[in-house]
């Protein structure tokens, strides 16, 4: 048998549900994978091998019982460790909750194991989700497999370096301003932010509630629809989750894979005109145009006037929001406790515990969010984002009354090197420029591989209207099937 | 801290008006908590009803309770408000341990019910006290404070949580400030509350337990100059019986006059109650002034309660306690003062039960308002908690109705049913209080009667009927009480005449 | 003209119970700065009172749930990852009246 690691997960869904691999073999190859170069990379936070076998073998029963197996039973898979794992440690990559075991599963966690998938372990991220390198994990960064000294994007730079570096066909990501698609980008990889409300976010420990959003990873964009046709749909235990039926995204990447874009329009932004972005990524993207008009898009351009103010509300609408989320962790109930001699008060217990369980970049996203809540400033910074998201969200929707999906490079650079950008806060929010946007109007966004610069890989976006996933899919298979899929050197 | 002297209460309020405002936390009965499905059963094990929603573990989230948010449309309604045709929750963030997420998914400035009043009567004159809103947000949960002197939260060493009650569904209930009615603020702070609470109780949407904490109030007092604009007002807290309502309001007002007359000024502040000796003391005072940083709770959706549900909830309010006084004053014919003293003694739904059962609107006020009302006050209960159901006592009336007992032995049977001995009548026979009403026995001792006194019966021979009094007297002894005493008396004249 | 200063961010860490150091003052002062003047151009959007302000992107309402109890957590799991507990309940230091 050809090394199962390389394969892709609709290709070993295939092999377990005809018996030519068992799950547990499959199982064991990713798990002794992970062993050969997770030292290296660091994509992992945890690994769970028993709790992987078990899973597998489980699989393995159901088969040989004779029970119908979902389409990717039996594939392993990496979960970002912002979402709960009942009795597995979830961290948010953050000291404040080391060690803690969740005592239930998130939404998509539950719907992973329904479906048969068997869980690797839980990959590296930026604390709390709040970075675009993973230098922000509690733990040290992950490194990326193209470049082990370079950053793997972030926040899910985990998981994106996790399916590079083949130690997972799958994994799971969450979007809130580029957290999956800006690591995908970077590393060669598929990430897919589906609307908001189209997956659960229960069990997802919230950075910024109106904007986060779980979502698939994969190394191939059909990968990434199957997974996200698992995870996806309604959940009751979200107030947020859209009660409605997902959209066929593994039928719109089938049908993107022939080739055929005739009658697409593909609208470029006239606002995203590569200031400030490498020329070997616009280089990338131009060509990645073309290739598209040679499957029969028509390409447009459109303006979006606001979208230029949709880095600045972001930094102030999930700072605030998060400012609140994270007041939770307090040393009460969970997670670290720090300062508590006995004689100190739990106002000074609970502000020392939070001064040493949260890092530098977690503490200044909470100050500033605080800032922008205060009275007296509410208006012009929270209350103003809150009024950009408005004007963005009609950006967004006179766009697509003119075409069907919105494109640009996913990020304006490239993978950089560790500790270039984290002197400078906002140097390090401008990798969010492009993939910003969307999260702030609701919509789906797919970032797939579309070239390379210099050596490291560039990502093409694709934006599609809310509860318009499939567009994404079609148009990403179809960029897919003309540029093909890149592969990092040898580790 | 400087001390002033304190005026009597007719001196304050002879020199200044007070206004007063008050905020009410009443805890829903619903069957489980606002934003998750965890039971809200009062007195469980400690951290035995929470969950991953209601412990803010990481990652949970919030989804809101139906019943809650029609019992709270229900309470607006009741309390004649507008109900919002839209509006969202909001997150009010600060820091305590008795909070598991560290900010309380409240309402800030789009409150479910606005603009509402409610109308109550103090000695015999009705007070309009304006709703400015209704609200839904969540309770917190319980802190235990170990290793002090009181169990008070000043000297303790460590507090122990428990979480059962945080989530359960709390709905405030704030008025307008309420101008205007002078000495009385004290009486109208404790109408309101108690008209209030019997609203609530109407509605059928809360227990209403003042002390359980069901239902808490905190009552906003200031005091001006006749025809100067309003004072700084102060808050106080831990106001947690009708009684405490009305001593608060008091105690501060005379605090406030003196501290006024000293030439002080108030300070706008939190003030606690304190039970034991009926005034109010400053809480401690914070270095920042709070910010709460409200801002739409992202998690929750907004409201736009579909305003032909708002009708049909309307439709079917129950009777409300003022309208149904007033029926009741009709059909049972008693004066306004009388039903306020049956509505202040507790004595409305017994009473109406008591009719309902068999008796007259006389008889049973006679038991509800007079022995039991009595009983109930020796022993500190409430009057429904006093040990005769309504049904007893329309029992017992109807035995003194049907002269198988007088009211002095009806007395005694009901002391028999009050020690837990059954119903009246079965109480009648054990105890063996049954009027004599054996015709022969009586003609008996009322011969005996005669015999035994013939200078008295010469007297009622000739015509000095008053004189029967005494043989009466004496067959009713002869008969330990349990004779008819007009029975006996239309005998001698008969055997006389 | 400073944005934010020093003593402003430090009054912030304390309204969000962070004991930050005096070189965590010192650097985020700077850092925060740099941030607020980036994001305050929020402000020349122009969206003035006639473009209403959007919490959330999905266009639900009226999302709710039975009356219906559904279970808990066990005590046990409850308490499991408390830094401290005792009879049942979380254990904390002692609680400074009227903290907000």
């Amino acid at each position: 048998m050809t090394d199962v690691t390389s394969l892709t997960a609709a290709q070993i869904a295939g092999l377990v549900a005809s018996g030519e691999a068992s799950a547990a073999e499959v199982t064991r190859a990713h798990l002794d994978r992970i062993a050969a170069v997770d030292d290296r990379v660091h994509a992992f936070l945890h690994v769970d091998t028993q709790g992987a076998v078990q899973a597998a073998e489980a699989v393995d029963r159901r088969r040989a019982a004779g029970e119908e197996l979902g389409p990717l039973a039996g594939v392993p898979i990496a979960v970002k460790d912002v979402l709960t794992t009942r009795g597995v440690p979830t961290t948010a990559a953050s000291k404040i909750l080391e060690g803690w075991r969740p005592p239930y599963d998130s939404t998509v966690v539950e719907r992973l194991r329904a479906a048969g998938t068997v869980m690797l372990g839980k990959t590296n991220m930026d604390e709390f989700a709040m970075g675009s390198s993973t230098e922000y994990s509690a733990y040290g960064p992950t490194n990326n497999p193209w470049d082990l000294g370079r950053i793997p994007g972030g926040s899910g730079g985990g998981s994106a370096a996790a399916l590079a570096a083949y130690e997972a066909p799958l994994a799971i990501g969450t979007d809130t301003g580029g957290s999956i698609r800006q690591p995908g980008a970077v590393t060669g990889t598929v990430g897919a932010k589906p609307t908001y409300g189209g997956t659960s976010r229960y069990g997802l420990i919230a950075f910024s509630s109106s904007l986060d959003t779980p979502g698939p990873c994969a190394r191939t964009v059909e990968d990434t629809a199957l997974l996200h046709s698992v995870i996806a749909g309604h959940d009751p235990r979200d107030s947020t989750s859209i009660p409605q039926p997902v959209p066929d995204v593994v039928a719109a990447a089938r049908l993107g894979a022939t080739g055929d874009l005739t009658g697409v329009r593909l609208g470029i932004v006239s606002e995203f005109n590569g200031e400030g972005a490498e020329p070997g990524v616009m280089a990338a993207f131009r060509e990645s145009i073309e290739a598209l008009t040679k499957l029969g898009a028509e390409v447009v351009e459109v303006s979006c006037p606001n979208f230029q103010y949709a880095l600045p509300a972001y930094y102030l609408i999930a700072p605030s929001e998060a400012s609140s989320n994270l007041a939770r962790f307090d040393g009460v109930r969970y997670g670290l406790r720090a300062g508590d001699d006995g004689q100190r008060s739990l106002e000074e217990v609970m502000s020392m515990t939070r001064e040493a369980g949260f890092g530098a970049e977690v503490k200044r996203r909470i100050i500033i969010g605080t800032y922008a809540l205060s009275s007296g400033y509410y208006d012009a910074y929270y209350g103003q984002a809150q009024k950009v998201r408005t004007l963005i969200t009609r950006d967004f929707e006179s766009a697509f009354e003119r075409v069907d999906v919105l494109v640009s490079p996913t990020t304006p650079f490239v993978a950089f090197p560790f500790g270039s950008r984290t002197a400078d806060p906002y140097q390090m929010y401008l990798s969010d420029l492009y993939t910003i946007p969307t999260n702030l109007y609701g919509g789906p966004a797919i970032s797939v591989p579309c070239g390379l610069s210099e050596g490291l890989p560039v990502g093409f976006q694709i934006m599609a209207p809310t509860m318009a996933d499939d567009r994404m899919y079609r148009v990403g298979a179809a960029l897919e099937s003309a540029v093909g899929t890149f592969t990092p050197p040898a580790l | 801290m400087t001390t002033f002297a304190l005026p009597s209460y007719d001196e304050a309020t002879s020199r200044y008006e007070p206004v007063i405002g008050l905020e009410t936390h009443v805890e829903l009965g619903t069957n489980t908590k606002m934003f998750c499905g965890c039971p809200t059963e009062f007195g469980a094990e400690p951290n035995t009803q929470v969950c991953p929603v209601c412990l803010a573990l990481p990652g949970a989230l919030p989804v809101a309770n139906r019943a809650a948010i029609e019992a709270t449309i229900r309470i607006g309604l009741a309390l004649n408000c507008s109900i919002a045709e839209w509006c969202r929750f909001a997150r009010k963030n600060y820091f305590y341990p008795d909070m598991p997420k560290n900010f309380q998914t409240s309402q800030y400035d789009e409150p479910l019910c606005v603009d509402g009043y409610v109308d109550v009567e103090v000695d015999g004159e009705t007070v309009r006290i304006g709703i400015e809103r209704v609200h839904l947000e969540e309770d917190t949960g319980k802190t235990l404070h170990v290793g002090g002197a009181t169990g008070r939260i000043h000297g303790a060493t460590e507090s122990l949580v428990d979480y059962n009650r945080a989530g359960i569904p709390l709905v405030e209930i704030v008025t307008k400030p309420v101008p205007g009615i002078g000495a009385k603020a004290p009486e109208v702070a404790k109408a309101y509350v108690a008209e209030l609470r019997d609203i609530l109780r109407s509605l059928n949407v809360s227990d209403v337990r003042m002390e359980q904490g069901s239902l808490r109030c905190d009552v906003n007092t200031s005091l001006n100059l006749p025809g100067a604009e309003w004072g700084t007002r102060t808050e106080t807290k831990n106001v947690n019986s009708l009684r405490s309502v009305e001593r608060a309001v008091r105690s501060e007002i005379i605090r406030q006059a003196g501290l006024l007359d000293a030439g002080g000024s108030i300070l706008q502040e939190t003030r606690h109650f304190q039970e034991d000796t009926g005034d109010t003391r400053p809480g401690r005072s914070k270095e920042t002034a709070t910010d709460y940083r409200y801002f739409p709770e992202p998690d929750l959706v907004p409201m736009a309660p579909d305003p032909a549900w708002v009708a049909e909830l309307k439709a079917a309010l129950p009777e409300l306690p003022r309208v149904k006084r007033a029926r009741l004053r009709e059909e049972w014919g008693v004066s306004e003062l009388d039903m306020q003293s049956i509505v202040n003694a507790g004595a409305v739904e017994l009473i109406e039960q008591t009719i309902a059962a068999g008796a007259s609107a006389a008889g049973a006020r006679k038991w509800w308002l007079g022995e039991l009302a009595r009983r109930a006050n020796e022993s500190g209960q409430e009057l429904s908690m006093v040990g005769a159901t309504p049904a007893q006592v329309a029992e017992l009336q109807g035995l003194v109705d049907a002269g198988k007992i007088n009211d002095k032995l009806a007395r005694s049977v009901l002391e028999g049913v009050l020690a837990g001995e059954g119903d009246p009548a079965a109480v009648m026979a054990a105890r063996g209080l049954e009027v004599v009403s054996d015709t022969g026995a009586l003609t008996a001792a009322v011969d005996d009667a005669i015999a035994a006194n013939p200078d008295i019966a010469a007297k009622i021979r000739d015509g000095k009927v008053a004189a029967a009094g005494a043989l009466v007297g004496a067959v009713m002894k002869a008969t330990r009480g349990q004779a008819d005493a007009k029975t006996v008396r239309d005998l001698i004249l008969e055997r006389l005449s | 003209m400073a944005a934010i200063s020093r003593d402003e961010v430090a009054h912030l860490a304390r309204l969000s119970r962070l004991a930050v150091t005096e070189d965590e003052l010192d650097r985020f002062a700077g850092q925060l700065d740099v941030i607020l003047q980036a994001v305050a151009r929020v402000g020349e959007a122009g969206a003035g009172d006639d473009i209403p302000p959007t919490s959330h992107s999905v266009p639900l309402t009226n999302v709710f749930r039975d009356d219906v109890v559904q279970p808990s957590l066990a005590q046990a799991d409850v308490l499991a990852g408390a830094p401290d507990a005792a009879e049942g309940r979380f254990r904390v230091p002692r609680i400074l009246d009227e903290e907000a």
